[in-house]
């Protein structure tokens, strides 16, 4: 097992027991990692390198219940990445051709990129898209750091339903992703 | 949205979560597909009247073997493909291996029977098995489809024939408490089928349902 691997392991762990820290330093490290990874692999869609680095990021957080802490993680985040990549082909089938096959070596970790370009869709407007039960949570909470309870006061919601909008709006986000992609 | 803030975004979303959860939601999947295969088998065939007098033979043990070995095989492969980067491992050999040992007892069955071996493969209610499996089989079809989608299938078309499978043999358990027939190549035959119908439309659904 790499060093990379475990170092990682433990703290993706430390966020499934709830540590935000850890899980923030894990969901950073693991960008680097997975930029370099889809880099590589769109090296003829590099302007969709970026976009594909957040609806996995997203994808990750919204499956991280799938994780078995008993699992190596490369074959995980591999597993998950693959998906997204081969959904982004074929949404874009007929336009590109895969330069690397992808099933070569779980070389998720191999490499890390560390340069954030521009993604092209943003994620801010598609978040617009939400109804207000699941956006408001959401903005209140994630862009503008409010706790559960303030974000409930603020937005007349029960701390429930607060919490409840944020899951299922990741989830819807996600989902947009999809079907905005399919009618570009 | 710049990738750091859609990290820090996901980050302050870190709530503990449960361990596993997949094992409670595919028991709770289960018992409710059974329950739900149960009742309708009760409610719109009726259990055989002569129940009493069956569970003496060692043939209707085996009818209900022979599906319940399949289920864990499926529910093995359902678990296992509902998650991103897990191997199905042994689940292929241990659905192989009922499907041998009826073909085997069938062959045996059919090598020893003196004079009408096609009553052993047709029997007399072959069609209401192709229909009666697929019709019990609905209750657990939607609860493990619901349970998959809930979790992440990156092999969709394959996680639906195991979900529809599993959905099929759990039926399969509960009708064969209704069904007379007790022949090997019977059950071999038109069990298998019945229990392969809500597979293939499970691996039909599958693509279209479980996206993620």
């Amino acid at each position: 097992m790499s060093e990379r691997e475990t170092q990682l392991r433990a703290l993706l762990i430390g966020g499934l027991g709830g540590d935000e820290a850890s899980y923030h330093a894990f969901l950073k490290n693991l960008s680097t990692h997975l930029r370099g990874f889809l880099r590589v692999r769109l090296a003829r869609l590099p302007d969709d390198v970026e976009d594909l680095v957040q609806e996995t990021l997203l994808a990750v957080h919204n499956q991280r219940h799938t994780y078995d802490p008993g699992q190596p993680l490369t074959a995980w985040i591999h597993a998950i990445a693959r998906y997204k990549l081969v959904d982004l082909l074929r949404r874009r089938a007929g336009r590109e051709v895969l330069n690397d096959p992808l099933d070569e070596e779980l070389q998720v970790f191999a490499v890390s990129d560390n340069d954030a370009a521009d993604a092209r869709r943003d994620l801010g407007k598609l978040l617009e898209q939400l109804p207000d039960r699941q956006r408001l949570p959401i903005v209140h909470m994630k862009l503008e750091g409010l706790s559960v309870a303030e974000a409930a006061r603020a937005t007349g919601m029960s701390e429930a339903a607060v919490k409840v909008g944020v899951h299922r709006g990741l989830k819807a986000l996600a989902a947009l992703i999809r079907s905005n992609d399919e009618n570009r | 949205m710049k990738t750091d803030d859609l990290i820090a975004m996901l980050a302050g979303d870190a709530n503990a979560v449960a361990p596993r959860v997949w094992q409670p939601r595919y028991a709770l999947a289960l018992g409710a597909g059974l329950a739900g295969a149960m009742l309708l088998m009760v409610l719109l065939l009726g259990v055989r009247p002569d129940i009493t007098a069956a569970v003496r033979l060692p043939m209707f043990w085996v009818k209900l073997a022979f599906p319940a070995a399949l289920a864990a095989g499926a529910l093995l492969a359902a678990v296992r493909l509902s998650r991103p980067g897990v191997a199905t491992g042994r689940a292929g050999a241990m659905l192989a291996a009922p499907v041998l040992a009826i073909w085997v007892l069938a062959a045996l069955a059919l090598l020893g029977a003196p004079g009408d071996r096609a009553m052993l493969v047709w029997g007399e209610t072959w069609a209401a098995c192709l229909v009666n499996i697929p019709m019990l089989s609905v209750p657990a079809f939607v609860a493990v489809f619901w349970v998959m989608k809930s979790l992440a299938p990156v092999r969709p078309a394959l996680a639906g024939a195991a979900a529809g499978l599993l959905a099929g043999a759990v039926s399969a358990v509960a009708y064969a408490l209704h069904c007379p027939e007790l022949a090997a190549p019977f059950i071999g035959l038109w069990y298998l089928l019945g229990m392969l119908i809500p597979a293939v439309l499970g691996a039909l659904i599958g693509p279209r349902l479980l996206r993620w």
